[in-house]
């Protein structure tokens, strides 16, 4: 079957997997930022700033491409801006669609490492501060290792939601073989073609076969967290 | 050292409004749950910012309200011990130990691991992990790990509150050999009045959040007035013995205190020994003559100082023997009945039993 694959087949497969593990790490910094904010702090917008981390959750999907489309295209504000003086161009590149998949995946980073802070015990944060750890040593020494768990399924999230991504992807950046052709606008195309159900198939069990790996990578993970916690 | 603090603050419908001074190696804070001792050593560590007033440990202000100073808990230097350990889950027993050292200056770091891991005897643990620890053993790293942080004071809440007596025995030792060392003042938060027997040298109460008395243990576990506030069922007086010999027959030992001496279950120490031990007023009565045909063994001659009646039926009679203060707890009747005064001269029977347990912990170098 996988000998079967056409080069363009394979270039939707490589696309598809530079585009999500692109996604997963340019997000995984800020992600981490933006839940401790709202976890931790209390400032002035936040309710604003949780509102909008969720948006991508609720929007059609083609709404955010297309709002990604406004801001981010050649003639958008910020676009223009990236292109005209760090010749970045992300609309209609793979980069583009990395954006759009980093964005889309983004509120369920930002949960899972919220889950995890949520569940840290505050009076281990406090313990460290009596033994002379500042509160950024703190953050490094204890927090940061007992989250690790939470980050884990956060990124395991935010790219298998970059593998499956679909409407705000094909409507930032299109469906261009060997650019910005993803596995799901590889079947998609596919499905628009007469004759083409067995191309569909082949990708669509290529999908399958990355999804289920990500998971295993994930739980195997977190089995050796939890065995460091527990065990000896 | 010197710990000086006067504190007030609201916490919902709770007032804490405390103030003492204590100079003594281990300061015990004793009151009933709710009485705000948490609240006091938070405040002295630099977890919880009172609404008013000043904390000073050795001439340092680590917390004034009216100046605006409040010292971060990671630059005061004072340890904490909490009630539940509080050990770090992902980081194996040595480098829990060694957590405070990585922010000690090289200059300052004077606790040697090994002295320290040896004194609470948890060599034998180093490589484990936290979860894999009894109750005793976490309770020990956590103090190890406190005392490796180098700390000016090192503040204990409750920290046997959560084991059995067999840990709690297990433990009693180490801190003890803490205190004696003399290196880290020490402040204890406790509600169990064996504990403050056994291990205080300095005793500050505490009722629904302020201060009701403060001082040396021996005068204030000795004063009578104090004893509602201990708990009627554990309050008495303590003395200061020494093992005068010990019987093999009757598997029995003498001490011997300032008025006689007192026969009690064998305890298992070399003649010679000084001790403190505990008499509960409850295990005290009286006798205007000298009793015969008694089971009990121990029988003190004296002569009342204070009569305590309270509003209750039961008066506290504090009785002088040869200098030591014995209290009695008996009915008002009683007391109305043999006419009980300051002054007259009584015996005091106490019931063997009193001694047995850890009431008779070694008294502080």
């Amino acid at each position: 079957m996988i000998q079967g694959l056409s080069a363009e087949e394979w270039a939707a497969v490589g696309i598809s997997l530079k585009v999500a593990v692109t996604a997963m790490l340019v997000s995984l910094l800020p992600g981490l930022v933006i839940a401790v904010a709202l976890e931790r702090g209390r400032f002035w917008g936040r309710q604003a700033l949780d509102i909008l981390v969720h948006l991508p959750l609720v929007l059609p999907p083609v709404v955010v491409g297309y709002l990604l489309l406004l801001g981010f295209g050649r003639k958008g504000p910020i676009g223009a801006f990236l292109a005209d003086h760090l010749g970045i161009v992300l609309s209609f590149r793979w980069t583009g669609a990395a954006l759009a998949c980093a964005i889309m995946g983004f509120p369920l980073l930002v949960r899972a490492i919220r889950l995890s802070l949520d569940s840290v015990d505050r009076k281990l944060e406090d313990a460290a501060g009596t033994l002379g750890a500042n509160p950024a040593w703190v953050f490094v020494c204890v927090t940061l290792p007992l989250i690790l768990p939470g980050i884990f399924a956060g990124m395991v999230l935010s790219f298998a939601k970059a593998m499956g991504e679909f409407g705000a992807t094909i409507t930032f950046v299109s469906n261009i073989p060997g650019e910005t052709q993803t596995l799901p606008s590889a079947i998609y195309t596919f499905t628009q073609i007469p004759g083409g159900e067995s191309g569909a198939l082949r990708l669509t069990l290529i999908s399958l076969l990355i999804s289920v790996s990500a998971l295993a990578v994930s739980e195997w993970m977190a089995r050796r967290v939890r065995q460091r916690l527990s065990a000896r | 050292m010197s710990l000086v603090v006067d504190i007030r603050h609201q916490q919902g419908a709770f007032t804490l409004q405390a103030r003492f001074e204590s100079h003594g190696h281990l300061t015990a804070l004793f009151g009933r749950s709710g009485a705000g001792k948490t609240t006091l050593v938070n405040a002295i560590s630099g977890l919880l910012a009172p609404r008013e007033g000043r904390i000073v440990v050795d001439g340092q202000v680590l917390f004034d309200a009216d100046e605006g100073i409040a010292v971060p808990p990671h630059r005061r230097r004072i340890g904490y011990v909490f009630q539940e350990g509080r050990l770090f889950p992902h980081l194996s027993v040595r480098q829990n130990l060694l957590f405070g050292r990585w922010f000690t200056p090289r200059e300052r770091r004077a606790a040697s691991f090994d002295d320290v891991v040896a004194m609470l005897g948890i060599d034998h643990l180093t490589e484990r992990r936290p979860a894999t620890l009894s109750g005793g053993e976490k309770q020990r790293v956590a103090i190890g790990r406190a005392l490796l942080a180098d700390p000016q004071l090192l503040l204990m809440d409750e920290p046997l509150a959560s084991l059995d007596d067999e840990r709690k025995a297990e433990i009693y030792p180490y801190i003890e050999r803490l205190r004696d060392a003399g290196r880290v003042p020490i402040v204890y938060v406790t509600h169990s009045v064996a504990e403050i027997a056994r291990l205080s040298t300095s005793i500050v109460l505490l009722s629904e959040g302020r201060v009701t008395a403060a001082g040396p243990s021996a005068e204030l576990l000795r004063d009578a007035k104090l004893f509602p506030q201990f708990g009627a069922a554990e309050a008495g007086a303590v003395v200061d013995a020494r093992v005068a010999s010990q019987d093999d027959r009757y598997d029995l030992t003498l001490l011997e205190v300032r008025a006689g001496t007192l026969t009690v279950p064998r305890l298992a120490r070399v003649i010679g020994a000084a001790l403190r031990i505990r008499v509960r007023a409850r295990d005290v009565i009286l006798s205007i003559r000298p009793p015969t045909g008694l089971s009990a063994l121990n029988v003190l001659p004296g002569r009342i100082i204070a009569v305590d009646t309270g509003t209750g039926p039961s008066a506290d009679v504090t009785v002088d023997c040869a200098g030591d203060r014995i209290v009695a707890r008996l009915t008002r009747k009683s007391v109305h009945e043999m006419a009980l005064r300051p002054g007259l001269a009584v015996h005091a029977i106490i019931k063997g039993i009193a001694f047995e347990g850890d009431a008779a912990g070694a008294p502080p170098a």
